[in-house]
């Protein structure tokens, strides 16, 4: 039983190393760059797979959740706290080792939190502002559902391009590497491109085995039982709005950690990571993936980020998941790899045969 | 604060909260007849906007409105036709994703069309910087022009909902949509009717409005939150509730300009916009007990 729900995830770790030994073979290592962050945007399509998909929750503001992740560690590490260095605040922080001091290209004294601890505090954040958010939001339904977390995104997006502390419309830059464990860093220098990936990818695997475990889990049944009929849910003994907020916090705090950890691999974040269009181009890959279909949403959002970052679109980026997104829910709503459409398509290789027959 | 000051804020508001409240109006009509919230009606009013100024090239503003007007409600029944009409009881996921797809296909059709430049019609009396002085306070021709239009506007939907056959059909289906049909009237027309009416109503607010907020291509997107906004304020469907509604969140935008920088000025809107729908989801002046029986 334990092999038979998890043999995907070996699939999709062995899917991982032959990529690599596949780029390496064609002579194209600089696809590991799309990739690798193809797969961190892939860890916010599966958390909002899990509550869109499996627990029918509509998400318009999950690109908020990876811009605070993104802009709160992002500012943490480049915020020069050296002035302040005599404050108590400060001075408290330096003794848990929580800072760093080092210096700017100019050789001024540098004076930043240490990235591991930004990642905690913004992760901590998420889950704090998560659960504020989702408390109220997860009551409502359907269209007001819709509105509200498309309200709330507007909000992050309008506020981070208001507020010159994260750079307004240009965003933070200059963002340090993320140093982890063995000499093992999140950093976007092409030296370290291959354990960068390998890192990326881990993340993203570690991710889907969690959530193929959870689904599978009495858990993943209750919310599939939301996604049903909540109110017979509730009859049933779910408690449903439990169990809606956790999985909201959950993938909010998935989205974040793509957020964090893209931020200091690109060394960078703007506003545009926090704009609507992101949120919707979620949904869109969620929707083509099949809704409730963990591994179509981990394939389409691979590959069409994969396509959307080398410029494959061009200037009809956003047109072309708008465009999907419209296609996908008129004519396969349940997804482009859903067995209705595999079925209709093979009935139409089927019926000139069976017109033959008599 | 002088109380001129006061005033003039008062009037850009209640300019403001007049196209919410328009726009708000198209939101409901569209929902009465389906249940639908169109997210694509934004972009029904940048469209009114952008095709009145591309005609306005070519022929003299009253003709340009009116074409802009005709050419967005071709699009309204185009969009519904093509779109909404052969759904088989499509959940409501499905109508949200549909709607907002369509709005991104759109803005960047206008992307694609009218480039990323801001445009804006001429005013329809005077100049950008002529005004009605009443003592110190200066109003613009043009808000004179936008009140005066909406309160047209809201006169000749309602009569159109009361006094006209189509607009007593639409009011039919919007209350039992079987027992309409049960009388012979076409409900699917109907439908692509609403969706004709509130694209018109939405271009000829983008048109009115476009010399003062100026029109580009993604301007839909923070007008249709703000109508959201005044639509449930006001309770969904209740159009007469709306214009109230959409004078209340202008008047409190503008002057939030007092307490915030502008660059927040949507954050207000969307803040009440949330405390609405957490606090009294019916709208302010919606009856609790009739909306917990809708479907949203």
């Amino acid at each position: 039983m334990v092999f038979r729900k998890n043999w995907p995830i070996l699939a999709c770790a062995l899917a991982v190393i032959a990529v690599h030994l596949l780029s390496a073979a064609v002579g194209k290592p600089q696809y590991l760059t799309q990739l690798t962050m193809a797969g961190y945007y892939s860890l916010v399509i599966v958390g909002l797979t899990l509550l869109m998909g499996y627990t029918g929750q509509l998400s318009l503001g999950h690109a908020g959740f990876f811009a605070i992740g993104g802009y709160i560690s992002g500012l943490l590490t480049t915020y020069n706290l050296h002035s302040r260095s005599s404050g108590a605040v400060v001075r408290a922080l330096r003794a848990t080792h929580l800072l760093v001091a080092g210096q700017d290209l100019y050789g001024g004294d540098l004076l930043v939190v240490r990235p591991w601890a930004a990642c905690v505090a913004a992760l901590l954040v998420t889950v704090a502002i998560a659960y504020l958010v989702g408390k109220p939001v997860l009551k409502l339904r359907g269209h007001y559902l819709a509105m509200a977390t498309l309200g709330f995104g507007t909000i992050v997006y309008k506020v981070v391009l208001g507020s010159s502390l994260v750079g307004a419309a240009d965003g933070i830059s200059d963002i340090p590497a993320f140093p982890l464990f063995a000499g093992l860093a999140v950093t976007g220098r092409s030296a370290a491109r291959v354990h960068n990936y390998y890192l990326a990818w881990g993340l993203v695997v570690g991710a889907m085995a969690l959530l193929i475990n959870l689904i599978h889990s009495r858990v993943g049944r209750a919310l599939r039982a939301i996604h049903g009929a909540e109110d017979a849910a509730n009859a049933m003994g779910v408690d449903t709005g439990r169990l809606k907020l956790q999985v909201f916090v959950l993938s909010a705090v998935l989205a974040a950690l793509g957020g964090v950890f893209l931020t200091h691999y690109n060394g960078g974040i703007g506003p545009s990571e926090a704009s609507i269009m992101k949120s919707v181009r979620y949904v869109a890959i969620v929707a083509i993936g099949g809704m409730a279909n963990l591994w179509g949403a981990l394939l389409m959002g691979v590959l069409l980020n994969f396509l959307s970052l080398r410029g494959s679109f061009g200037s009809f980026d956003d047109a072309v998941f708008g465009l999907i997104l419209v296609a996908i829910m008129l004519f396969a709503p349940n997804g482009l790899l859903s067995s209705e459409l595999v079925r209709w398509i093979a009935g139409l290789c089927r019926r000139p045969r069976q017109e033959r027959a008599p | 604060m002088s109380p001129d000051l006061l005033f003039q804020y008062l009037v850009a508001g209640i300019t403001y909260g007049t196209i919410y409240a328009i726009i708000a109006i198209g939101f409901n009509i569209i929902y009465n007849t389906t249940g639908i919230i169109n997210f694509a009606q934004g972009e029904f009013v940048m469209l009114g906007g952008m095709i009145g100024v591309t005609l306005h090239g070519f022929v003299p503003v009253p003709v340009a409105i009116a074409g802009a007007v005709i050419a967005t409600m071709l699009v309204g029944a185009l969009v519904e036709m093509l779109f909404i009409r052969w759904l088989h009881r499509p959940s409501v996921l499905r109508l949200i994703i549909i709607t907002i797809g369509l709005s991104i296909g759109i803005r960047e059709l206008a992307l694609l069309l009218w480039g990323e430049g801001v445009r804006a019609l001429p005013y329809f009396t005077g100049t950008a910087t002529s005004s009605l002085a009443i003592g110190d306070v200066h109003i613009s021709f043009q808000v004179l022009w936008v009140l005066g239009i909406s309160a047209l506007m809201v006169a000749a939907l309602n009569f159109f909902f009361s006094g006209t056959l189509l607009g007593r059909q639409m009011r039919a289906c919007a209350h039992n949509r079987e027992a309409a049909q049960l009388c012979g009237i076409n409900a699917r027309n109907m439908v692509t009717f609403s969706f004709v009416l509130s694209a018109g109503i939405g271009a000829l607010a983008g048109c009115v409005i476009s010399p003062i907020t100026y029109v580009q291509y993604d301007s839909g997107t923070s007008l249709a939150l703000k109508g959201f906004t005044v639509a449930i304020l006001g309770g969904l469907g209740n159009s007469m509730a709306a214009i109230a509604a959409g004078l209340v969140l202008g008047t409190l935008e503008s002057c939030s300009i007092w307490v915030m920088p502008a660059a927040y000025k949507d954050v207000i809107a969307i803040s009440i916009l949330l405390l609405i729908l957490f606090m009294r989801p019916s709208g302010l002046f919606g009856n609790a007990e009739v909306a917990r029986l809708k479907e949203f």
